[in-house]
């Protein structure tokens, strides 16, 4: 490969470093953002929490769920902040009408996904950290208690709201800020197919075949497997994996294809409100 | 041919939008330590030719490469030396000024930050707003703000589009002498955008007069005015802009 050919691909840390300060700056720049990111994890948590509390009031067979409710809750909250933490940071750079001066900087495309990664990372823990902390005392629930396996799950979680939000950032580059309500519900289309508050058993069969293909139905059985049984099912954490490699380079192909498409079509100069 | 060693050469440039032909099989070169003026009436393809100078937008045909860098292959390597100013692309809004210059500062690689800062905060007198909101900012403190990013990296290479657009005469006035003065002390390239005539005849050493996407005529101001028969730079661009296709030209619309 030529070298001018392998400099599209250089990575430096420091324009990584450089553009998560943007997004960190504006985050901490104001309370009512910071605010909001811990606000509604913590409210589905206390709502949740309250409705397992009285499972476990009712029937012997649903106190057993009760924790697996609020284990669901927590591990649902990290996928979909995950995937809205990337998409929202993107849309503050088509608000701001700011890509035209970022992409005239040596920054690469892959060097932007990687920055709004990282920020998507710092949104889930500022935004689900204290609903994780608050099950502690108030349910005696600790998400902790999942030991290793949490890990696993985190990434995998991690890793498909990236994939989400690639594929949501790829069409907000084709159709503006027009389509900013999809970064909002594009993840909750896959929410009944993803067996986080049931099993994937209670979907009609034709479903089942789309549950499986999609790295949550793993995630959240694997989950049921850790609360109720007790068990790492190791083949659950790699059908996720490998299916979050595959979603995420779909993703970052389509976010790809997208961004070449904006700059053959000028519209990294117009996109913005 | 503006004086010294292009520093851009762009050869049978042209940009097809649908069946609009922003740009039609441009040439030009923009020299070493010159100042050259791309002009136009709206819509003549100023902004597209230099989205595609800077790898923003891609051309349907044609080649530009800037510093000998072929830029439709290997735009990042030529992007570290030039920067860029537009009225027309904001900065964020709710970050202050200095953390909208320590974010490009990081982008463009710069070591010692605070340094680069702060001189450009005392020679384009950003001091007493720099810890403010951009959004808190009136025009001519947000173009000089636009300006101290487009200087952050010293580029060898500056594009400016409407670099005094919507300015009181006074703050354009310190601007051109600020981008006159960088030019001289740096020796660098500025290839700048205007539709203000005075301003390219003050700064400009080399004109290019575009019209429908197409380069109609290109020379040094006094040299078009003498060949316009005109007195000023301005009679020029209305008589270039008021040609039909087959060059007769046009009565004022009124």
């Amino acid at each position: 490969m030529k070298k001018t050919q392998l400099r599209k691909f250089e990575f430096s840390l420091g324009r990584v470093y450089g553009l998560v300060l943007r997004y960190w700056y504006l985050l901490k720049g104001s309370i009512p953002r910071l605010l909001e990111l811990a606000y509604w994890p913590s409210i589905q948590l206390v709502l949740w929490g309250f409705i397992s509390q009285f499972f476990l009031t009712q029937s012997s067979a649903l106190a057993g769920a009760a924790g697996v409710l609020i284990g669901a809750v927590l591990l649902w909250d990290i996928l979909f902040r995950g995937q809205l933490g990337f998409s929202i940071s993107f849309l503050e750079e088509l608000w701001s009408r700011n890509l035209g001066h970022l992409f005239v900087t040596p920054l690469r495309a892959h060097e932007f996904i990687a920055a709004l990664m990282t920020i998507s990372l710092i949104r889930v823990l500022i935004g689900v950290g204290p609903a994780i902390l608050i099950a502690i005392p108030l349910y005696h629930f600790s998400i902790f208690d999942l030991g290793l396996p949490l890990i696993a799950f985190f990434v995998n979680l991690m890793m498909f709201g990236w994939a989400i939000g690639l594929m949501v950032t790829a069409l907000l580059l084709r159709v503006g800020v027009g389509g900013e309500s999809i970064a909002w519900a594009m993840i909750f289309l896959i929410a009944p197919v993803s067996a986080i508050y049931y099993p994937v058993a209670i979907l009609p069969d034709w479903l089942q075949i789309v549950a499986w293909a999609l790295p949550p139905a793993h995630i959240f059985e694997g989950m049921r497997a850790v609360l109720i049984e007790g068990t790492f099912d190791f083949g659950f954490w790699l059908n996720a994996l490998g299916l979050n490699m595959l979603y995420l380079t779909i993703g970052g192909a389509t976010f790809l294809y997208n961004f070449r498409a904006a700059r053959r079509d000028g519209r990294l100069l117009q996109i913005g409100e | 041919m503006p004086q010294g060693n292009p520093i851009i050469s762009v050869s049978g440039l042209s940009k097809k939008f649908g069946t609009v032909h922003a740009v039609d099989d441009i040439n030009f070169t923009v020299g070493a330590g010159s100042i050259t003026g791309l002009l136009g009436a709206n819509g003549a393809g100023k902004t597209t030719t230099i989205a595609m100078l800077l790898g923003l937008v891609i051309p349907t045909s044609g080649k530009i490469e800037i510093f000998g860098i072929d830029m439709l292959k290997n735009r990042h390597a030529a992007l570290a030396r030039m920067n860029f100013s537009s009225p027309y692309i904001d900065l964020p809004q709710r970050l202050t000024v200095t953390q909208n210059l320590t974010v490009y500062a990081k982008l463009y690689g710069l070591s010692n930050i605070p340094a680069r800062l702060g001189l450009l905060a005392e020679e384009l007198q950003l001091s007493n707003f720099i810890n403010r909101p951009y959004r808190t900012l009136s025009s001519g403190q947000k173009t000089r703000v636009m300006l101290a990013k487009a200087l952050l990296n010293e580029p060898e290479l500056l594009l400016l589009d409407e670099p005094t657009a919507s300015l009181d005469p006074d703050t354009a006035d310190w601007i051109r002498q600020y981008l006159a003065d960088y030019q001289r002390r740096t020796n660098a390239a500025i290839l700048l955008a205007s539709h203000n005539m005075l301003e390219v005849e003050r700064l400009c050493d080399h004109v290019l007069m575009l019209r429908d996407g197409k380069i109609i005529t290109q020379g040094t101001p006094a040299k078009l005015i003498e060949a316009y028969g005109s007195k000023t730079l301005e009679e020029v661009f209305l008589s270039v802009a008021r040609q039909d296709q087959n060059g007769a030209v046009a009565g004022p619309v009124i």
